[in-house]
């Protein structure tokens, strides 16, 4: 590449004599910047720039509670999602005055699916949740601190009549339907879900309900 | 061949633009980035959109791959060769110096405490080529529980991140989380890549 053609000669010439007393100190660069680039390919290749990104879980305290002292929650509140196989989930409301599970629905995770929903639910019975956007909106131009941002949120999540949601998910589940639920918890911003096992009445259910 | 003699022309061209060009850049990814860790099986994360980072240091990893094998690893060679010496006692398997050496070196591994001798004794490109059964975690035979642990006996800052393939069954999950349950582990993180909220 860097052909040094003009006289005043450069390089030693065959044999060994330099004959010219003009000598070029011109050093040809091309290799170095060939191992320049290669190393840089090596790093491209065998490093990572970003760190993993992670989601927090917190599970409750698994304690042996006899049943009265476990924490009661009203049934009519919840609405029980049961994750089940190619990415479907049913779901279920509790009739606040019989009592019973309400006839399963199936949805899909997609965002008319689930998330249309939950966020219509938890709107129903938390009018405040709506202004959730408003406040992250002044988080982030500086209006207002983080900790009275995160005292907001909490306090309109933690909301006394809030919705309820009860996570079950069924042995044809993926670990993906499991993280995407969990999204849907952060994107819809219901403060107050659990995971729990399922029930074999609700495995019944899942067969009986055509997908 | 041609005839006509080509007046040549000095095609010299000064590199040293290009060499500090290529340095910086190369300066660049020696200190912005950190060595891929070998891992035993690829793993697809599933998506969220939680934007917390992993911590640096201090981390205990269970990695669940596609067919339900899980896999374990933690950072720091002391704290994995104490894991390893108590793991021992509690089996009845006594490791040599060098053996406990060797697996302070492994970053990941999922087989049973049984094969680790065997493991251990494979050394360079055959151990990647060994297929990992996985570490036993079923609630007869929870060898898994034993090593979450003995680690975070052996470090009690240890952080645990869960990475699972986004196929990989729920019923491994659940077991996994109820093995972390047990040993008091409430608090972890799943591992997930990069989603924006409108998906």
């Amino acid at each position: 590449m860097a052909d040094i053609e003009s006289g005043g000669g450069g390089g030693h010439k065959k044999g060994g004599k330099v004959r010219s007393k003009k000598q070029s100190t011109r050093v040809d660069f091309t290799p170095m910047v060939d191992l320049g680039f290669l190393l840089i390919t090596f790093f491209m290749l065998t490093t990572s720039m970003n760190k993993p990104q992670t989601m927090e879980i917190n599970m409750p305290v698994k304690e042996d509670l006899p049943p009265e002292e476990q924490q009661k929650i009203k049934a009519s509140q919840t609405v029980t999602l049961l994750l089940t196989k190619d990415d479907k989930i049913v779901y279920y409301f509790v009739d606040g005055i019989t009592g019973e599970p309400g006839v399963p629905q199936v949805t899909t995770f997609s965002k008319s699916g689930i998330r249309k929903t939950l966020i219509r639910e938890n709107r129903l019975r938390n009018a405040a949740v709506d202004s959730i956007p408003l406040y992250r909106k002044r988080y982030e131009n500086r209006d207002i601190d983080e900790v009275e941002y995160k005292k907001n949120i909490g306090r309109i999540q933690g909301f006394k009549n809030g919705l309820i949601v009860i996570i079950k998910a069924s042995d044809d589940s993926k670990y993906k339907n499991l993280v995407d639920i969990l999204d849907e918890m952060a994107i819809s911003n219901i403060g107050r879900y659990a995971i729990v096992d399922i029930t074999p009445v609700e495995v019944e259910m899942l067969k009986a309900t055509p997908l | 061949m041609s005839k006509v003699k080509v007046p040549r022309k000095s095609t010299y061209v000064d590199m040293t633009a290009m060499t500090d060009v290529a340095f910086l850049l190369l300066t660049f990814f020696m200190l912005a980035t950190k060595f891929k860790p070998d891992e035993p099986v690829l793993v697809d994360t599933p998506s969220s959109i939680s934007e917390i980072k992993l911590p640096e240091s201090d981390i205990m990893l269970i990695t669940i791959g596609k067919e339900g094998q899980v896999f374990f690893g933690v950072d720091g060679q002391p704290v994995r060769a104490k894991a390893l010496i108590e793991m021992g006692k509690i089996y009845n398997i006594s490791f040599t110096e060098q053996e406990i050496k060797e697996f302070s070196l492994v970053a990941q591994f999922g087989v049973p405490i049984g094969s680790l001798k065997q493991f251990l004794a494979v050394k360079g490109e055959a151990r990647t080529k060994i297929v990992q059964p996985g570490i036993p975690s079923d609630s007869a035979k929870n060898e898994l529980s034993d090593w979450i642990w003995q680690t975070r006996l052996a470090n009690n800052k240890v952080r645990v991140a869960v990475k699972g393939d986004k196929d990989t069954n729920y019923p491994i999950v659940k077991q996994v989380i109820a093995t972390l349950q047990e040993r008091k582990v409430n608090r972890f993180n799943f591992i997930t890549s990069m989603e924006s909220a409108n998906q």
